[in-house]
């Protein structure tokens, strides 16, 4: 079951980079948990501390006009690299509610959709001018409507974003995927005894 | 007219959604790290393992790589994740290779070595580098938890229909140049986002010339352009691999599988979204600089100047890179020096990589100022190179002989990077921190590491081998 995704108009953080990795979102350290909760203190931790804890003043988390903010407005392939959900999680735990970027890597993406986090993608351009707005002015506001399908920047600039339906549905209703594709376990099973018939090695299972 | 994608994807249909197709997994690997979650979420919502015989799992991302492992594994984080996987995947059916069982490895070397991995198949798994897989001519891919949750319960995940893209390598590698290479030219090429959106057939003749090892280092590395899915269509390397591996098609089988298999490439009309070609014929070996595994040049380049950038997005990344890499413009490659030398992971830790490494290793020494590891990607890889004296050619050249895991790839076991320390390595990703908070990697491939590792430095493996 995913988190109900609500209508947001919160402080925007820029994180003015591109190719952000999940590596560098949440280290591999933190992932040896066995809970999705409590990751928020390790988000962004190379960044957000220096070698001895130190918070780094500098980094836009650390800085006292964008905390609390729910929107994270980044550059281009946001979230490549390792497929770890545990970086939707820590973004997540930390208050994050929706990513702008002009583009994210696809398993990222995915993961965002599975737990109720809105990936948004404008045109370069428009991430552009919603960075510089909110370094310009920090504490500026973000405006994301999921229903209506825009963003509306601290200057009153609104932009368009496309999303597919069933994920916007899916986001909104706070849906239970699998208890939806269980809903098809009759093709399942009947998909398993054809292909069983067609390419019976590929049921030499190995526990079987 | 379809793809190799296309057909494998089309006999895959369970039932559709919009354009979203509601595809059949065919295997799910399994690893200690990305799944705990996905069970407590079964648990919770009183769900059982549909089909636990087509799951196979195995612990390797916080395995330690010496010894004592057997007894006891210090971390308590650690031990309890795997003591986690062996709870869930016994309580569920679930075939184990565990910490001392010979076949232990990491996930992606494993399938292949027992014949899990066949042409034609749809296989995930909740790691990044599943890729390595479409080496088969299968649609491997990696997922998130929640994902890894939804296969458990269903055996199958809602998918939409990537992008084409063929890239064709084409021309003979020269001495010493590998697979290893060729990715990181292709990388750098298309760009550490090149590949988003898309499934990547690679084609040519000098991935046809490929051994399946290699193929599986091409394949593993597509995520690093961004692409899921990398895929080579199988023909007789592909067949000759898989014939007698436990789980390939038994002799009463075989020859309707193999008939069935060489259905699957891709028609010579398919249609691709987008095409790249890249000439191999005078390929050098690569290392890459920066913070990206797009940074890859050849050796005998120098590092890159970001004020001749001319993006300034691009050219802030850099400088963020060279700062981290603590790196000046213009230093030629192989004048930086190394601190440790890693040589495995899911991209380079197969026999071919560990007899390509040895060559260079015999009868030479690691560099006094370089620590290094051979980490073989599995029990079997191990006991193999074992067999071929491999370990003894390292051991006496002074590089440490390792149990098999991901070790120093990710920095979540206790190999890995001091702050500040500089790694040559065999693995796949460069980011900052990756092999540890501080570090610094050059990725390159197994021979030019071991280069690396007996000079003191990133070196170019034609003039120390020679």
């Amino acid at each position: 079951m995913i988190e109900k995704f609500k209508s947001l108009n919160t402080v925007g953080v820029p994180l003015d980079r591109g190719n952000v990795d999940t590596d560098a979102i949440i280290p591999a350290r933190y992932l040896k948990t066995l809970k999705r909760t409590g990751l928020g203190v390790g988000l962004f931790f190379a960044w957000r501390y220096d070698m001895d804890g130190k918070e780094q003043p500098d980094f836009p988390l650390n800085r006292p006009s964008f905390r609390g903010g729910k929107v994270l407005v980044a550059g281009e392939n946001f979230g490549c690299g390792s497929s770890r959900e545990h970086a939707v999680w820590a973004l997540m735990d930390f208050g994050f509610r929706a990513v702008i970027a002009p583009s994210f890597s696809d398993i990222f993406h995915n993961n965002c959709l599975k737990n109720g986090m809105l990936p948004v993608t404008l045109p370069a351009a428009a991430v552009r001018s919603l960075i510089d707005a909110l370094l310009a002015a920090p504490g500026g506001k973000v405006k994301v409507d999921l229903a209506g399908q825009t963003v509306t920047g601290p200057n009153g600039d609104v932009h368009a974003f496309g999303v597919a339906s069933f994920a916007k549905t899916s986001l909104l209703e706070g849906l239970d995927e699998i208890a939806l594709t269980l809903k098809s376990s009759t093709e399942i099973d009947r998909y398993e005894r054809e292909r069983k018939k067609a390419t019976p090695w590929l049921f030499l299972d190995l526990a079987g | 007219m379809p793809t190799l994608f296309e057909k494998i994807r089309d006999r895959h249909v369970v039932t559709r959604r919009g354009d979203d197709v509601l595809l059949y997994i065919d295997r799910q690997l399994i690893h200690e790290v990305t799944s705990p979650q996905a069970f407590e979420g079964l648990r919770l919502a009183g769900r059982n393992v549909r089909r636990p015989g087509a799951m196979l799992a195995v612990p390797d991302h916080n395995v330690p790589t010496t010894p004592e492992r057997a007894e006891r594994i210090d971390d308590r984080e650690s031990r309890e994740q795997i003591e986690e996987l062996r709870k869930n995947t016994l309580g569920a059916g679930i075939d184990l290779f565990d910490i001392t069982d010979p076949r232990q490895g990491i996930v992606h070397i494993i399938g292949p070595e027992a014949g899990l991995v066949l042409p034609g198949i749809t296989i995930v798994c909740g790691d990044s580098h599943t890729g390595t897989l479409g080496a088969f001519g299968t649609i491997a891919f990696g997922i998130g938890t929640s994902e890894v949750e939804h296969v458990l319960a269903t055996q199958t995940l809602w998918q939409a229909m990537p992008r084409r893209m063929r890239v064709t390598v084409d021309g003979a590698l020269r001495s010493l140049v590998t697979p290893k290479d060729v990715i990181l030219a292709v990388i750098a090429k298309i760009g550490a986002s090149g590949g988003t959106g898309y499934a990547i057939e690679f084609a040519g003749e000098t991935i046809r010339k490929m051994s399946m090892e290699g193929r599986m280092t091409v394949c593993n590395m597509t995520i690093e352009a961004g692409a899921r899915f990398g895929l080579i269509a199988p023909d007789e390397t592909t067949f000759s691999y898989l014939k007698g591996r436990p789980l390939a098609p038994p002799p009463s089988l075989w020859d309707a599988a193999v008939a069935d298999w060489k259905t699957l490439p891709s028609d010579p009309d398919a249609a691709w979204d987008r095409e790249v070609v890249l000439d191999a014929s005078n390929l050098e070996p690569h290392v890459t600089w920066g913070t990206s595994p797009q940074d890859a040049l050849p050796v005998g380049g120098f590092v890159p100047d970001p004020e001749e950038q001319p993006d300034p997005s691009e050219r802030a990344r850099m400088r963020r890179a060279l700062e981290y890499m603590a790196l000046v413009p213009g230093t030629r490659m192989t004048d930086i020096p190394v601190d440790k030398v890693f040589i495995g992971s899911c991209t380079n830790s197969r026999i071919e990589d560990l007899r390509a490494a040895a060559a260079v290793a015999k009868g030479r020494k690691v560099h006094s100022n370089v620590t290094a590891l051979v980490v073989p990607g599995s029990g079997l890889v191990k006991k193999q190179a074992e067999e071929e004296g491999l370990d003894r050619v390292f051991v006496e050249a002074g590089f440490q002989w390792r149990l098999p895991g991901c070790s120093m790839c990710l920095g979540m076991n206790p190999d890995k990077l001091k702050p500040g320390e500089r790694c040559a390595s065999t693995s796949n990703r460069n980011f900052e921190g990756r092999q540890g908070p501080g570090g610094r990697t050059h990725l390159m491939s197994p021979a030019m590491a071991a280069a690396a590792a007996v000079s003191g430095c990133i070196a170019d493996v034609r003039g120390v081998a020679r």
